[in-house]
């Protein structure tokens, strides 16, 4: 399964055994990963899963505990300073002086990081064409709307070419318009060639942006791999049934060649098949009939990012934006 | 990056510039304590002393010009162990994190938030001079036009090291408390025997003499002390009792100061190693 580096790529974030404790309660539990340069990584994982902790530690903010962290060949206990030169980082809520203004605001951070005026006077004129806030130039930042902030923040992370972007969180709080639109400019900023970085707890941020995908939940990272990959874990098809008598009707499916899980939920279960579910169906029909158990609901569908989350984490998000019941919601600890 | 104290103290400008509310009640204020403290504590001062023997040859300046010179020390205090509440709106905000998640040194930050908070005393006492002169406070009154500037470089540099000394405490206790409300409890606290254990508005020799050591060491007395010698002069007279200062007391109290406030920087660099901001 993915996950593994390919060990040809050099990896530009390299993370071994990372602990984290604030006081008893372990944030982050030993987590082992590495993202590869030029690729965009994230970070899927409920709140308090200790996604911020993570790239807290990385963007040297916390003090590494336990473990080990590179974030572009520099140790970030040995060489915070050169890691900080290396990185650009947008943070998770908005972090914008309200009376400053947009062109000020990436000035500040140009001369934060020592860039001549020269070098920074070019780069803002250029990250706020890239952004499309020239307009804005002189607008103070409490002016503009929540999408343009977001947009300020990034190139704002971007203002000193880091060869990594931190995003924590990079659309939380915006409309779905505005999302797609962010995640235009981040695609954008990546075909550049910046590695990027990013957390979320929205699926299809996630399962869109990303290059590989990490799910974390309770400070462990749980599974890794391309989104395609993380599906295809749970099977090609998922087959939803409730039936007059579910426990018979999963004694007799689960032996089914082509099926590989059974996941009992309140009122029915779900079959993970290995071949194509329009095949699989009848066979499964069939078989419920003559043993005489009545089908009263069938559902048969793609596995979905969510279908991975909550098969992996036994958590629905409730921050999520659709508001749809996933398919394979189950008891929390199932699997 | 040895220029990020500049960083900081720019961006600090700004904001005291645009806030203008902040801006203006901060350079009303103490003009409002010479009017009103000022003249109200004077009429009642100067009819007490008015039947004082006066020594021949040495000035006797009125309560106001006394009093004068403890509004620009009060008001250097105030502004100064106040000035640290924008490193905690930054903290709060999450706007520290920008900065401290920088590659520049933490110094900078302590240094810039104190070069910003002693251009805004500079201003203060400025105006409290200005306007102190327009009602009748005796500053620099018989001063050549040489002294007159002498005097008011030496005002500043005082003002400018008791500033910066506070500043530093300020941005200390600010980095280390979570929430505005818990400063301003501190810095109120500090305040009270800063302010009243000092020879501000009153001579201190008849104090009990717990207080009066108190008040010899305190920061504030000693730049009381030098506002008095550059604003009035090396000798005079004010609530009956007879001021001289040497030169030798004068660097006295400077480098008293100055020891003040490089105790401050060391304390204000300590905690900003320290921080954890997230």
């Amino acid at each position: 399964m993915g996950g593994q580096e390919q060990s040809s790529d050099p990896a530009i974030i390299r993370v071994e055994n990372l602990e984290h404790s604030y006081g008893n309660f372990k944030a982050v539990d030993g987590i082992s990963f590495s993202v590869k340069k030029g690729e965009i990584f994230s970070f899927l994982g409920p709140n308090g899963a200790g996604k911020s902790t993570a790239i807290n530690v990385l963007i040297t903010l916390l003090a590494l505990q336990k473990g080990k962290a590179s974030v572009a060949g520099y140790d970030v206990t040995r060489d915070p300073q050169k890691v900080r030169e290396s990185i650009g980082i947008v943070f998770q809520d908005i972090t914008l002086d309200r009376d400053m203004t947009v062109r000020e605001i990436l000035e500040f951070h140009g001369r934060l990081y020592n860039m001549p005026r020269e070098e920074r006077n070019k780069r803002i004129d250029e990250l706020l064409l890239l952004v499309q806030l020239e307009a804005k130039r002189n607008e103070r930042t409490k002016n503009l709307s929540g999408g343009m902030k977001r947009r300020l923040e990034i190139a704002r992370g971007l203002m000193t070419r880091p060869k990594v972007l931190f995003l924590d969180e990079p659309t939380i709080g915006l409309d779905p318009q505005t999302r797609m639109r962010m995640w235009e400019y981040i695609k954008g900023v990546n075909n550049e060639g910046t590695t990027i970085f990013l957390t979320t707890h929205y699926m299809d941020e996630a399962d869109q942006l990303s290059d590989r995908i990490s799910i974390i939940d309770q400070g462990k990272i749980v599974i890794s791999g391309t989104s395609w990959e993380l599906k295809n874990t749970l099977g090609r098809d998922l087959i939803y049934l409730e039936t007059n008598n579910n426990e018979a009707a999963i004694r007799l499916l689960k032996d089914l060649p082509s099926v590989r899980d059974v996941k009992t939920k309140t009122k029915g279960f779900v079959l993970m098949v290995n071949e194509d579910g329009t095949k699989v169906l009848p066979i499964v029909i069939d078989t419920l009939r003559n043993a005489g158990i009545d089908s009263l609901t069938i559902n048969l569908k793609k596995p979905s990012m969510d279908d991975v989350f909550i098969f992996y984490t036994g958590k629905d998000l409730r921050d999520e934006p659709t508001g749809k019941a996933a398919f394979l919601t189950m008891r929390p600890g199932g699997r | 990056m040895s220029y990020g104290f500049a960083t900081i103290y720019w961006r600090d400008m700004i904001r005291f510039v645009r806030f203008k509310t902040l801006l203006v009640s901060s350079l009303l204020q103490p003009a409002l304590w010479l009017a009103f403290f000022g003249i109200a504590m004077s009429s009642s001062f100067d009819s007490l002393m008015a039947g004082m023997p006066v020594l021949p040859g040495v000035h006797t300046v009125g309560y106001l010009t006394f009093m004068g010179a403890g509004i620009i020390a009060m008001t250097t205090l105030f502004t100064s162990l106040f000035g640290g509440i924008v490193i905690l709106f930054d903290k709060n905000w999450g706007l520290m994190r920008e900065i401290l998640a920088s590659p520049m040194n933490r110094n900078h930050i302590i240094f810039g938030i104190g070069l910003s908070g002693v251009t805004k005393s500079f201003i203060q006492a400025i105006i409290i001079m200005v306007f102190g002169i327009l009602i009748g406070t005796a500053f620099f009154s018989g001063f050549t036009a040489v002294q007159v500037i002498i005097g008011v470089v030496g005002i500043l540099a005082f003002v400018g090291m008791f500033a910066l000394g506070f500043l530093f405490l300020s941005a200390a206790i600010a980095i280390s408390m979570e929430s505005p409300e818990g400063l301003q409890g501190v810095t109120t606290l500090l305040t009270m025997p800063i302010f009243f254990a000092s020879n501000a508005l009153y001579p201190t020799d008849s104090f009990p003499e717990i207080l009066k050591i108190i008040s010899v060491y305190n920061p504030m007395t000693l730049l009381i002390t030098g506002i008095r010698y550059f604003a009035i002069g090396p000798d005079f007279i004010a609530l009956g009792k007879y001021y001289q200062y040497t030169p030798a007391d004068i660097l006295m109290s400077y480098l008293g100061l100055v020891v003040f406030t490089a105790l401050m920087f060391v304390l204000a660099w300590w905690r900003f190693k320290k921080a954890v901001v997230t």
